[in-house]
């Protein structure tokens, strides 16, 4: 670090020297997307080194499960880790406790879950593509985004009555089966988003300015991407082919026909931040696809028939992963003879995730730290925990 | 009364009272184009803002206003006290000393120099002291980083944009900016956008550099003025605020009127220099001092407009792609644009 420091002398004598500026980003800063402190080292304007500090927003999730008074209790705190795809987050904790729990689901829940996770998906990535925007300098997008993400809030509110954090998917079942109406505006919904769909990619993702910005910007290369662990968006941005919807097909995703979207490097070189940001806006139209197709073969059935009325598993472990928003989100369960979890470890994407910044930011411009963080879509309740 | 009268023709009071005419503008049209920016922002965003306080929420700049000045004025503990409370009052009097040589009719200018868009030029860098001065006086690392980009943003946009006022200045023959607008007199086709009032030959060839000119100082007045897509100084994702992230209260708020003061000020450079000033569109129709005043205003207000616009729409460019339009795109064309001109200029 001592190369880039140097010295200047004056006409009268007095040594002037440059050096670096350490810099704290957050807890409070606009655009660390909650309370992530980044210890950032600057030379100018280039970063030298990111160091970043976690732990603001840790609430002992998993020692918590372990008090619980039983596996259900679990779910409406699952809720919270990762708030804006509260969802997928029962739906990974559901798949783990029934892979626990050998229980078997009707056909018609599996459906509903999938198009619950799928709306979920469109969902986070509506806000993680807006606040990108928002990021970038552009804030009209992130307003576009929300106006459409409130359509999907409204059709959980009338399934559920929760607009954000649902407890709606249950171990063995469902809260509530589908409320009438539903079917229709889903479908409705699914027609008019495409629209918006394609004006956010004039107003945003094919603009110059923002392909100046994001276009070789923290290019996290495929080996790099897959030695971090890295899933998600940001693995597929990075050109490796790989979502657990397609290579570990938990409930039903192998019924559904819709392809993998993988990071091409079309602006700049493969893995990009305009890449990660690109697979996120396609991911939402592949979505769609799978909406679609649940809602036209959707079965009959009772969604509480599987419901186990006591949960009490045989000792054991089981670990269930599904493909979130971010990325691969697991939970490993480990089962005394309890009623309550002896052990629960949750594999949070976005912390996973994060842990590659330093590598991919390093030599960039502030501007583009800020662009990484926003690509990488983080959700601090998730990685902290 | 009569004695009242005395007293307000005295020179020094008459001169006293027509250079405050300018900051009465000022004041009035912040609260405007504060009311307008948020709804036109708003409708492009498709929310409504404003509806609670008067008609539309009409009332609420006011409110707005209101609140600013109970807001209790914080100087951080470590901060240099007397730079800090000068800087955004060295932000406004640079801004509002520049409004001394717009012509705002044929009948109000408020000093009718030779060199007046020079002098405007001149004064209107002394923002940049300002806001550099604000930038270390807050002893803040986010602030020191906003000073230093505005004023590398602004010293280097200052070239292009000069350049084209000087291309400008050549067709015109003087800086006088009363001058400037009295030649383009008579109707749209005298504007200088569309050649101004030269032999018609002469015209039509200089149209195409004059527009290149037009575009060259639209945009280096956008980031002068520190606005989207040249809002660096200020990037509230990466700066949180940029320099006036420690100011509260009423300096925060005389920073921002000279930010839009600023905003109005580049618009009607531009509407000087191409659109005809206070002329009015339709030649000798609805022109006269007073006309004047309403069609400078309006033409003014497009071009707040237009900025306002942009700034909705566009993401922000990164420091280093900022520094390459102005060097290596801006600056070039407008050296080519006044050879050519120079060229025709002597044909």
């Amino acid at each position: 670090m001592t190369e880039t420091t140097e010295t200047i002398k004056t006409s009268t004598g007095r040594v002037l020297r440059t050096e670096e500026m350490v810099v704290n980003m957050g807890p409070q800063h606009p655009s660390t997307h909650g309370v992530l402190r980044l210890e950032v080292v600057l030379d100018g304007e280039i970063v030298v080194d990111v160091i970043p500090h976690m732990g603001y927003l840790h609430r002992c999730f998993e020692k918590h499960c372990e008090h619980m008074t039983n596996y259900q209790q679990v779910v409406p705190y699952v809720d919270r880790m990762d708030y804006v795809a509260a969802m997928t987050n029962e739906f990974a904790y559901v798949v783990a406790a029934e892979k626990l729990l050998k229980i078997e689901v009707p056909e018609r829940v599996h459906y509903i879950r999938i198009i619950m996770s799928e709306l979920q998906r469109i969902a986070s990535h509506l806000i993680a593509i807006g606040t990108f925007g928002i990021d970038m300098g552009a804030f009209t997008p992130f307003l576009y985004y929300f106006r459409d993400r409130e359509k999907i809030l409204e059709l959980f509110e009338m399934t559920c009555g929760a607009r954000l954090l649902y407890n709606y998917i249950w171990i063995g079942g469902l809260s509530h089966d589908l409320p009438p109406g539903f079917i229709e505006k889903t479908k409705e919904f699914c027609k008019d988003f495409k629209t918006t769909l394609k004006e956010v990619n004039d107003l945003l993702n094919y603009n110059e300015i923002f392909i100046k910005r994001t276009a070789n910007v923290g290019v996290l290369p495929k080996d790099l991407a897959i030695n971090y662990a890295c899933s998600g968006p940001m693995l597929r941005g990075s050109g490796v082919n790989f979502d657990l919807r397609r290579d570990d097909p938990y409930t039903m995703y192998d019924k559904f026909e819709w392809d993998v979207i993988v990071g091409k490097g079309e602006m700049g070189a493969v893995g990009d931040v305009w890449d990660r940001n690109m697979v996120r806006q396609r991911e939402m139209w592949e979505s769609l696809r799978i909406i679609e197709q649940a809602i036209a073969s959707l079965p009959e059935g009772d969604v509480q028939k599987a419901i186990p009325k006591r949960i009490r598993p045989v000792p054991g472990d089981a670990y269930g992963r599904v493909e979130g928003p971010r990325g691969e989100l697991g939970f490993y369960i480990v089962a005394e003879d309890s009623v309550t979890p002896y052990r629960i470890k949750a594999r949070a994407p976005a912390f996973v995730n994060l842990s590659v910044i330093n590598e991919i930011s390093k030599g960039a411009m502030l501007a583009d730290l800020v662009a990484i963080i926003g690509s990488i879509d983080i959700v601090l309740g998730e990685v902290d925990r | 009364m009569e004695t009242l009268l005395t007293f307000l023709s005295e020179p020094a009071v008459t001169a006293l009272l027509l250079a405050l005419l300018p900051l009465a503008f000022i004041l009035v049209y912040a609260l405007v184009v504060l009311y307008g920016e948020m709804k036109m922002a708003a409708h492009i965003q498709n929310r409504l803002a404003y509806m609670e306080n008067g008609w539309h929420g009409t009332l609420q700049p006011f409110a707005d206003m209101l609140k600013l000045l109970q807001k209790e004025d914080i100087i951080p503990a470590a901060a240099d006290k007397f730079l800090f409370i000068l800087a955004p009052y060295l932000v406004f009097v640079g801004t509002y000393a520049s409004f001394a040589v717009l012509p705002f009719s044929s009948g109000y200018i408020g000093s009718n120099i030779d060199l007046g868009i020079f002098y405007l030029v001149a004064v209107s860098s002394l923002v940049v002291v300002g806001l550099l001065m604000s930038g270390w006086a807050s002893n803040n690392k986010w602030s020191l980083f906003g000073a230093l980009r505005s004023a590398a943003q602004l010293v280097s946009y200052e070239i292009p944009g000069v350049l084209a006022i000087l291309g400008v200045v050549m067709v015109y023959g003087t800086m006088n900016m009363q001058s400037m607008t009295q030649m383009q007199e008579g109707g749209i086709q005298n504007w200088l956008i569309l050649g101004g009032n030269l032999p018609l030959v002469q015209k039509l060839s200089l149209i195409p550099f004059l527009f290149v000119l037009f575009v060259i100082y639209l945009v280096s007045s956008m980031a002068e003025v520190n606005r989207t897509p040249f809002d660096l100084p200020e990037a509230e994702s990466e700066l949180v605020q940029g320099y006036n992230t420690e100011y509260s209260g009423m300096k925060f708020a005389i920073f921002y009127l000279a930010e839009y003061a600023n905003l109005f000020l580049v618009s009607a450079v531009v509407v000087v220099m191409f659109f005809g000033g206070w002329s009015s569109p339709f030649g000798s129709f609805m022109s006269g001092p007073v006309w004047g005043g309403f069609w400078f205003v309006l033409k003014g207000m497009f071009f707040v407009f237009f900025n306002v616009w942009l700034r909705w729409t566009l993401p922000r460019l990164r420091v280093d792609q900022l520094m390459y339009v102005s060097w290596k795109v801006l600056t070039p064309f407008a050296l080519v644009c006044i050879v050519a001109i120079g060229f025709i200029m002597v044909m």
